[in-house]
């Protein structure tokens, strides 16, 4: 619970009820109504479907799911004391939006500085037309490729160096937040970097080229579409790869084995201690035999 | 004296009237305990003593953890031959154990076993079989007897006498400086362990060289880490970071040869790397004189902190914080690198920003002030931004 | 004092003798004839040690240290202290090509290419996280039962140094490596030294042999690492060792244990067996963790470069405490004069571990200072009946935890969904506060626990028996201790009467209390005297608990017509057997 949070707080004063009840009610909405588009047999996407048509029907799902806090037409909402209830949507690129919705970071259960992973709440057909509808608003990053973040068809050489290359990169450009091992961070006022464990290679691609939230963009221009791919590369290689040493411990660094040492290592030679000096059982017989005399009592 | 071999168990008489005479503190004796030393409770024998079937069960128990630490020793070796190197040679040929390097595991769990089953039968064999009566044994003062004392004062006396030790000061005090003197040659000697700052910055050995200087230089290159490329302003979004480097430390000579490398190139990089942000022209607030140190909203500073020296770039592009992961110290890039939060006191020193001719970026200048952390002689007041 | 002498063993008679007949004997002879250690073997094969858990911390050191000798020589033989440059080849894939240090692509070797090299690395780290646990821990439980009292002081001031050493031998190992974590931790380093006024910039140009990072630290703090530091630690630890000898160990009192005597198992066989299996334990536990818990995944930080760094980089544990200082300081920095005095880094990393380990060291004179007990003490007190001591201690733990929390708090922030910067403001005000509390609480907490005791003593322990008398009240059944439980209660010194002392002067003799320096300490001194003793509860005198039993005999006389009764209920005190008694008269 980021409690301390400036932002949420301030809105909370003003907002909290009216928008948490709205808020509710879409969710609900959206909900059933993506279930009825998964189960109804008419939705499957018809493969000839028009830019148009796909672009109309991304603004239908804005206008019930995201309109609330990003505007009518992607504008942006602020409040009344001039905080940004959804930002602009103007430009962010489709990209974004398939990170953003894909992830499950949008819609926001409540707003707030950073809105965390969750089970998506729409279909990757209703993702894309929402892209649709939020790239016409203006140019932005499109959606990758997958032959943008795909190792496939490289041979083992290629595959090899650019799993090298990319753990360079990754360790300049992204240990400093995610973590040597993509096991996420601590930023400032309660804010985190995720840990990349299970983020998908597109998602990772789109986060470098949008940078979702408070993330820096690391845009083409930045870091070359094969460096991301590098990138990629290096933390699939990271997952693949078995743990050379026992358990990770989280892989958070010295912390986490600094409490393993005292709590398993102290904590199990101090035991071993307690049994040694413990007393063993004892009998109420008396001994008979008489190799026990030079004891004598 | 006693060592502990004889049976009487009261202490040494000597011991009271050395105690009494000091245990007055506050004037008050300590008085006689309310209660008597009962004395050692009787002995209780064990099952193992008494019972020679429970002897002989605890004989079988103490040699099978003998028994299953050899198990444990011959499996080691198997491991040892099993499972090859952890790495494996190609890279693909690790074995894994549950997700976990197969060789490490099995060596150290068997490794372990081994040991902790002697360690364990061992213990085992000292509570159950071996005598368990406990023993007694006298203690002794620390302190000599007053006659070792008397001796030793006497052939110290004796020592100081036949030297003419207290008889000679002008020996004495002249081998007591000769000696001390003798510490010079230690500390001089030391001195080489390695150049001062003010050597290396008066000579210039590399490029660079002194707390005060970086390889950063009029028209230099801002480049991409790690691949070295050169940056046009266009290149970046506004939010864009880019962890970047000084163009000299991927500079070949003619012949193809690095530039810098070693010592110098590590320096070089100590010092001179960079962070680059994007933000909205409008969002910087520059200190004044900076007005001009920055390219269409791109700013450059120095990623080295100024508390103590850790390379930073956990940036959060809607605030322009960015954090140390060392220490959280916190800058503010959009308003002259100043400290937003935690330990260190002074703002990144900020690299002025030009394009050259191509459209990249570059330097238009060193560092106007020294990066990292600080030290005795830097000149805070005469450089500071502050 | 006198004591029963008629119930202790009478033992110990029979040191070990060389026969002639086997050939055991024969070496034994053959040695003796040389090196004469019959006499030595003869005090000391049969050296009394007294059995308590408590005793065996320090062993766990002691081992873990042959544990790390054993290991730490094995990677010797593999691992290169160089930082010349070399491209890494070796079989793991991920960092093949990248440039880095030989000692880090030796350290990658030892793990990737030597069968069981990686093992002994990760046991040779855990070896160390446990010795310099275990030298706390053991600190912790000498002060606690005043085992550092006299004639012991010197083994506590040795025990500091090895501690000290200890932490300074973890330092320069984990930096070996030159992985991305260390370089950051020798480069932080570079600023601590840096920010000493005057000298700071000369030592770290001498130390690493011009500019940071240089190319010598690796082998000077090698060499370091492996001879130096390891040489003051054996030679210290045999010191610690022989004063133990000398000293013979402390004992808890008890029945036929006194000042004068020690009570235990024989140095032979039991005590060897026992400390021996340890030995196995302890290697054996090291080398559990170290094949099943990963410990500094080089290969995940990758080789050091100056321009890179990972999030959550943090020291080793025991140096964990002073970087939580450093995180919780206020950036204070001052210029006189053009020159710098960097408060805000020397202040938390240099004079405040100085002084705090200064303290530690003086530990045991600051108290017999306090208290002017210059007496022997080889029988250990409770933990509650040193109040003062004991609040003291926990209070000094307090500090350190709240400083190993400032140390982590961007894992705490990130593992329990907190704020970096709540978890330092809270930390700013709770190195002040929260050892206030702790000692207030400890000390309170271990006054109460003296009263139980006197209760128990005067009135007996509670059976759990409600017992109903003829008018209808109840009361529950206090049965007196038995004799060696309430001797073990109440074989301790009596506290000096603080309060009958005068204000300004140590003396109940009417002697003026000392004016200038000399009284203000005095005052001082005072002062921590009754601190230290003026709200202990005191053990009962003879009077008293012939009061108290008389009172008891009364209660019983009331009792009286139950006595002999089938359940006058001592069957179900927990005292007494009850197989066999007969619960109702008419069973």
């Amino acid at each position: 619970m980021r409690f301390l949070n400036r932002s949420v707080g301030r809105l909370s004063r003003h907002r909290r009820r009216p928008v948490a009840g709205l808020l509710l009610l879409l969710l609900g909405l959206v909900l059933t109504g993506s279930l009825y588009a998964a189960l109804a047999p008419s939705s499957t996407a018809d493969s000839a479907q028009s830019d148009e048509e796909l672009v109309a029907q991304g603004r239908e799902l804005f206008l019930v799911g995201c309109a609330f806090c990003h505007g009518q037409n992607g504008e942006g909402v602020l409040t009344q004391d001039g905080n940004q209830l959804g930002p602009t949507l103007v430009g962010v690129g489709a990209a974004a939006v398939d990170f953003q919705v894909g992830t499950g970071r949008m819609p926001a259960v409540q707003p707030g500085a950073q809105n965390p992973t969750k089970p998506g709440s729409y279909t990757q057909d209703e993702i894309d037309a929402l892209a649709a509808y939020v790239a016409s608003l203006g140019p932005g990053p499109a959606v990758p490729n997958p032959e943008d973040y795909s190792l496939a068809g490289m041979s083992e050489e290629e595959r090899q160096e650019a799993v090298s290359r990319g753990g360079q990169i990754f360790l300049t450009n992204c240990t400093a937040c995610h973590n040597f091992a993509g096991k996420g961070g601590a930023m400032p006022h309660g804010g985190y970097a995720p840990a990349l464990s299970n983020t998908t290679a597109r998602h990772i691609y789109e986060a470098l080229l949008t940078g979702p939230g408070q993330m820096p963009s690391f845009s083409n221009g930045n870091l070359s579409p094969e460096e991301k791919r590098d990138v990629i590369a290096y933390l699939y290689s990271l997952r693949d790869q078995p743990e050379y040493g026992g358990f990770d411990l989280g892989g958070m660094g010295p912390v986490s084995e600094g409490l393993f040492a005292w709590l398993v290592g102290i904590g199990s030679l101090v035991g071993v201690a307690t049994w040694i000096a413990a007393h063993t059982a004892r009998s109420s017989k008396p001994k008979k035999s008489n190799s026990g005399e030079e004891f004598a009592a | 004296m006693s060592n502990g071999h004889d049976s009487h168990l009261p202490g040494l008489p000597g011991d009271d009237s050395h105690d009494a005479a000091h245990d007055g503190h506050g004037g008050a004796l300590v008085p006689e305990e309310p209660i008597p030393n009962p004395g050692l409770p009787e002995h209780v024998w064990r099952p193992t003593d008494v019972d020679a079937k429970a002897e002989r069960r605890a004989e079988r128990q103490i040699a099978t953890l003998f028994g299953l630490s050899t198990v444990c020793v011959v499996l080691f070796v198997v491991s040892y031959v099993v499972f090859g190197v952890n790495g494996g040679a190609d890279g693909k040929s690790v074995r894994t154990i549950g997700g976990l390097g197969a060789s490490n595991v099995a060596l150290g769990v068997t490794l372990g076993g081994a040991l902790l089953f002697i360690g364990v039968g061992l213990i085992q064999w000292a509570r159950k079989l071996m005598a368990d009566h406990e023993i007694v044994e006298m203690r002794h003062p620390a302190r000599s007897s007053d006659e070792d004392r008397e001796e030793t004062v006497r052939v110290l006396a004796l020592g100081a006498d036949e030297s003419g030790i207290a008889r000679r000061p002008l020996v004495r005090n002249s081998l007591l400086g000769a000696v001390g003197v003798l510490i010079a040659p230690a500390v001089v000697l030391l001195k080489d362990l390695g150049p001062t700052n003010r050597d290396v910055t008066d000579s210039q050995p590399y490029p660079g060289a002194g707390l005060e200087h970086t390889v950063w230089d009029k028209g230099m290159r801002v480049v991409r880490d790690v691949v070295g490329t050169p940056i046009r302003p266009g290149d970046l979004e506004i939010g864009d970071l880019v962890n970047a480097e000084p163009a000299m430390i991927f500079e070949v000579d003619d012949e193809g040869e690095p530039v810098l490398e070693g010592v110098p190139l590590q320096i070089a990089k100590s010092k001179g790397a960079v962070v680059v942000v994007r933000m909205l022209p409008g969002e910087n607030k520059p200190a004044p004189g900076r007005e001009n140190w920055a390219v269409d909203g791109i700013l450059c500073y120095s990623k080295i902190c100024t508390h103590v020296g850790c390379p930073i770039s956990l940036y959060e592009k809607k605030t322009h914080h960015l954090l140390c992961p060392c220490h959280q110290s916190t800058f503010d890039l959009a308003d002259a690198a100043k400290v937003v939060f935690g330990p260190a006191a002074r703002p990144l020193p900020q690299l002025p920003l030009m394009v050259d001719d191509d459209g990249y970026l570059v330097a238009q200048s060193d560092f106007k002030e020294p990066v990292g952390p600080s030290y005795w002689e830097r000149d805070s007041q005469q450089s500071t931004s502050k | 004092m006198s004591i029963d002498t008629s119930r202790v063993a009478k033992t110990n008679t029979t040191a070990a003798t060389a026969k002639k007949s086997n050939p055991v004997g024969g070496v034994a002879e053959w040695a003796d004839d040389r090196l004469g250690l019959a006499a030595l073997a003869k005090k000391n094969l049969r050296k009394v040690f007294p059995d308590h858990w408590s005793f065996m911390l320090g062993e766990i050191a002691l081992w873990s240290f042959v544990v790390l000798l054993l290991s730490g020589v094995f990677l010797t033989l593999w691992f290169t202290p160089s930082m010349g440059e070399t491209t890494y080849q070796g079989s793991y894939a991920q960092l093949r090509g990248v440039s880095m240090s030989e000692a880090f692509a030796s350290a990658l070797r030892l793990s990737f290419d030597v069968r069981g090299g990686l093992l002994m690395r990760q046991i040779h780290h855990w070896a160390a996280m446990l010795f310099v646990a275990a030298m706390m821990v053991h600190l912790l439980r000498v002060f606690f039962t005043g085992a550092h009292r006299k004639p012991r002081e010197l083994n506590w001031v040795v025990g500091a140094l090895l501690l000290i050493l200890g932490t300074l031998e973890g330092f320069t190992g984990y930096s070996l490596p030159d992985d991305l974590l260390s370089g950051t931790g020798i480069r932080a380093a570079d600023g601590f030294i840096k920010s000493q006024p005057v000298i700071g910039t000369y030592m770290s140009f001498l130390l690493f042999g011009g500019e940071f990072p240089g190319d010598v630290i690796i082998p000077r703090l090698y060499i370091v690492h492996v001879l130096l530091i390891p040489g003051l630690l054996l030679a210290l630890i045999t010191a610690h060792m022989i004063l133990l000898v000398y000293h013979k160990h402390t004992q808890w009192p008890g029945p036929g244990r006194t000042e004068q005597n020690v009570v235990g198992f024989p140095m032979l066989p039991v005590y060897a067996a026992k400390a021996g299996g340890f030995f196995f334990c302890v290697f054996g536990v090291a080398a559990m963790m170290g094949g099943l818990l990963t410990i500094n995944p080089i290969w995940k930080y990758g080789p050091y470069d100056p321009s890179k760094v990972t999030a959550g980089s943090q020291p080793d544990w025991y140096m964990g405490w002073p970087d939580g200082a450093l995180r919780i300081m206020p950036n204070i920095e001052s210029h006189f004069w053009h020159r710098t005095w960097s408060w805000n880094v020397f202040l938390p990393i240099i004079v405040l571990p100085m002084l705090l380990f200064t303290i530690v060291l003086l530990l045991p004179f600051i108290e017999s200072w306090i208290t002017g007990d210059k007496r022997d003490h080889h029988l250990l007190q409770r933990p509650r009946d040193a109040p003062g001591r004991t609040a003291t201690m926990v209070a000094l733990m307090t500090l350190y935890g709240v400083f190993w929390i400032a140390g982590g708090n961007d894992i705490i922030a990130i593992r329990l969904n907190l704020s970096i910067n709540q978890i330092t403001y809270f930390n700013r005000a709770a190195v002040f506060i929260a050892p206030v509390i702790a000692y207030l609480i400890t000390k309170r907490w271990c006054i109460s626990l003296q009263r139980k005791d006197r209760e128990t003593l005067l009135h007996g322990y509670e059976t759990g028996i409600i017992m109903r008398s003829p008018e209808g009240g109840y009361t529950e059944r206090h049965l007196p201790l038995p004799t060696e439980r309430a001797y073990r209660l109440t074989a301790r010194n009596r506290d000096p009467d603080v309060l009958a002392e005068l204000p300004g002067g140590p003396d109940a003799n009417g002697v003026e209390p000392p004016r200038g320096i000399a009284g203000g300490l005095a005052g001082l001194r005072h002062r921590l005297r009754k601190m230290m003793y003026a709200d202990n509860i005191q053990k009962p005198t003879t009077e008293e608990l012939e009061e108290g039993h008389h009172h008891a005999e009364h209660e019983h006389e009331l009792q009286a017509p139950m006595e002999g009764h089938p359940a006058d209920g001592h069957q179900f005190d927990g005292h007494h057997l009850v197989e066999g008694e007969k619960l109702r008269a008419d069973d």
